[in-house]
């Protein structure tokens, strides 16, 4: 019993004392620093956007003004939701893609397995340490937007407008985690770090940029709409498979979620036909229904990111560790 | 005193259809300095990561003071020490932190840590660079922060592969004093692979020679040589003045002589013993002087060389003759003496 708690203890002191080093590593980091004043830039630059045309926005609507500040996007700048969800990723994938090759490069990896630790102990570590420093930079992003939006166009937020920006922020650090899982996982199988950077680079591009396009392509393919009459039955068909083809990209999910989350007004994210609107009111959708609109968006993410670090921590416990 | 601390039981590992490592009957005794020697790709490094557990064996056993290398590699972790070929640090972080950091992953107390720190690199000589940080140091200094590393958990086994790869001479020297150090001082078990057989036999108290994955040969290192001797293939290189045939007559009428074989303004001189006395004579009172005599194949530096030179080539070969692992060392002698005619030949 003695030996099992002393066991159990050793490996808790060396997954903490990883844990440590890792995020002492990240915040101390060039390349870390580089990647944050950029994201810091660009969210500024959002924001300056946003309060140029937040005026305009209000004339239509002036409800849950505050949460504007994170979706409006002037003519030239896109709003702030939309640059992390196309740069957040760049964060994740900054602190994997060499976490293991890197070591392993470094002729580090084999002398961390020969210290009495889990060897899980290693990539959870690293994973635990990313998602912190993840939510940190999330978080303080997030509030220094709130911060300088408030102080420059007086506006408060109201109870419900922080809660919905606390869950869009939570939405964020788990979406990075996502690319933070698959960095680690293409830093497992990958000898060099720098194919492990491009491989990831590929996949966020793909997600980003290609998806959407493929999942027009299939969809057309699939129930055409090029004439009139394919049109009459297929364009909802279409509509629906062009959806949901794009929801397996972690872009295309996580900016769904995000502006159902900030924006109130939207009541419904798949097709709704006319019939369906008939009679509805408009208005406003409670804090609980717009959760339960996304919320399997959120699993969905969730899933995601647990998946790729359960392949990155099977992939690396298997891996054999060799020097060269 | 004779206390195995090391054992395996036919260890064996296979990748696809390579055999890394073959049937491994190793017995390491306490406190002493273990030299597994052989060329690269024997297998030394995969028998070391299977000692330490990072490495499943297809089948086979080991054991370190009793534990399973296999299943209780935690515990394992914790008495060994392991210090890997080309051992590199956190380049951002200094010696000093280096050595921190290990200590925290062993579990031991921050003052500890501390102190034990301060005293390995002093004993390592490493005080003066303790605060660079370690992506500024050379492969030397990082040999020895690499050694006080290692020394970090105290270990009772420290497992060294290829320590003295790329060291400078007098690095060398400090390097190897210290591991005579390690194990008459403190009475740890050194287990050093290397390929470098000079320099590792001079503090090796026995010494295994490993190649395509089998131990041909294991023991102190002159009995490994008196056996190879008294298995009859004695090789003399013998130059005189003057050189004639009449030479060669006498000397292959010599009691014990199987071959001469003149080759330039050398004669060599199979025997089956060692006639170096006799010849000696002989040559004298025939009014020759002796310019160059030479035993070759007694001193391990002529089979080390033989072996390692031939082992890439000859690997079936070696492999089929030394299944029968070290007791047999008669096939290891008779193979020894086809590589030497085959030398002398050409």
């Amino acid at each position: 019993m003695a030996v099992k708690s002393e066991r159990s203890s050793a490996g808790r002191a060396g997954l903490k004392a990883l844990y440590h080093k890792e995020l002492a590593d990240h915040l101390s980091s060039r390349r870390f620093f580089i990647i944050l004043l950029l994201i810091y830039i660009t969210s500024f630059a959002s924001l300056y956007g946003a309060m140029s045309g937040i005026s305009e926005a209000a004339q239509s609507d002036s409800h849950y003004l505050f949460l504007k500040l994170y979706t409006t996007s002037s003519n030239s700048i896109p709003s702030f939701a939309s640059f992390i969800a196309l740069l957040g990723p760049f964060i994740g994938m900054t602190l994997g893609f060499d976490a293991i090759n890197g070591e392993r490069m470094g002729g580090t990896l084999n002398r961390l397995v020969a210290q009495p630790i889990y060897r899980d102990a290693i990539i959870i570590g690293k994973f635990l340490a990313g998602s912190t420093v993840i939510a940190i930079t999330v978080f303080s992003m997030g509030i220094a937007v709130g911060a300088l939006g408030m102080l420059g166009t007086g506006l408060v937020p109201q109870l419900e407008e922080v809660l919905r920006i606390v869950i869009f922020l939570m939405f964020t650090c788990i979406y990075i985690s996502f690319w933070l899982g698959v960095s680690i996982l293409f830093s497992v199988i990958c000898r060099h770090s720098a194919t492990s950077a491009m491989s990831v680079i590929a996949l966020w591009i793909f997600f980003s940029i290609f998806m959407s396009l493929i999942a027009s392509i299939i969809a057309n393919a699939v129930f055409p709409i090029s004439t009139d009459v394919e049109a009459l039955f297929n364009s909802y068909n279409n509509y629906t498979w062009e959806l949901n083809l794009n929801r397996l990209s972690p872009y295309y999910l996580y900016s769904e979620a995000v502006s159902t989350i900030l924006s109130p007004t939207v009541r419904s994210i798949n097709v709704v036909t006319v019939s369906q609107l008939e009679g509805a009111v408009s208005g406003y959708l409670s804090l609980g229904q717009s959760l339960l609109l996304v919320w399997p968006h959120l699993t969905g993410l969730a899933a995601l990111m647990l998946a790729s670090f359960a392949i990155s921590y099977v992939g690396f416990m298997r891996q054999e560790i060799r020097s060269s | 005193m004779d206390r195995t601390i090391i054992r395996t039981e036919k260890l064996t590992k296979i990748y696809g259809t390579k055999t890394a490592v073959k049937q491994l009957d190793l017995s390491i005794r306490d406190g002493e300095i273990f030299g597994l020697l052989g060329p690269n790709g024997a297998g030394k490094t995969t028998t070391i990561l299977m000692l330490l557990g990072l490495t499943e064996p297809t089948y086979g056993n080991a054991f370190i003071k009793d534990l399973n290398c296999t299943r209780n590699s935690l515990a394992i972790k914790r008495i060994v020490g392991y210090l890997p070929d080309n051992v590199g640090f956190y380049p951002d972080m200094t010696g000093r932190e280096n050595l921190y950091f290990t200590g925290r992953l062993n579990g031991l107390e921050e003052k500890l840590i501390h102190e034990r720190a301060e005293m390995l690199l002093a004993r390592v000589g490493m005080t003066h660079a303790a605060d660079q940080k370690t992506g500024t140091y050379s492969k030397g200094m990082k040999q020895r922060l690499g050694i006080a590393d290692v020394l970090m958990k105290d270990p009772q086994v420290i497992i060294m592969d290829e320590p003295t790869l790329g060291i400078d001479p007098e690095g060398m020297r400090q390097l190897l004093a210290l591991m005579q150090d390690l194990s008459k001082q403190d009475g740890r078990t050194l287990l050093i692979s290397s390929h470098q057989l000079y320099q590792i036999q001079q503090v090796c108290d026995r010494v295994g020679i490993f190649v395509g994955g089998s131990l041909i040969a294991c023991g102190e290192i002159g009995e490994l040589g008196r056996q190879v001797q008294s298995q009859n293939h004695y090789l003399l290189e013998l130059s005189v003045s003057p050189q004639d045939e009449n030479i060669l007559g006498a000397v292959r009428h010599m009691p014990g002589v199987e071959e001469v074989t003149p080759d330039g303004d050398m004669i060599m001189i199979q025997s089956s013993q060692d006639i170096r006395p006799s010849i000696t004579a002989t040559l004298g009172a025939g009014g020759y002087t002796i310019l160059h005599m030479h035993q070759r194949g007694g001193d391990l530096d002529e089979i080390y060389r033989l072996y390692f030179e031939k082992a890439g080539e000859n690997s079936d070969e070696s492999s089929s003759g030394s299944t029968k692992t070290h007791k047999t060392i008669s096939g290891f002698g008779s193979k020894i003496r086809k590589k030497l005619r085959r030398q002398s030949r050409a």
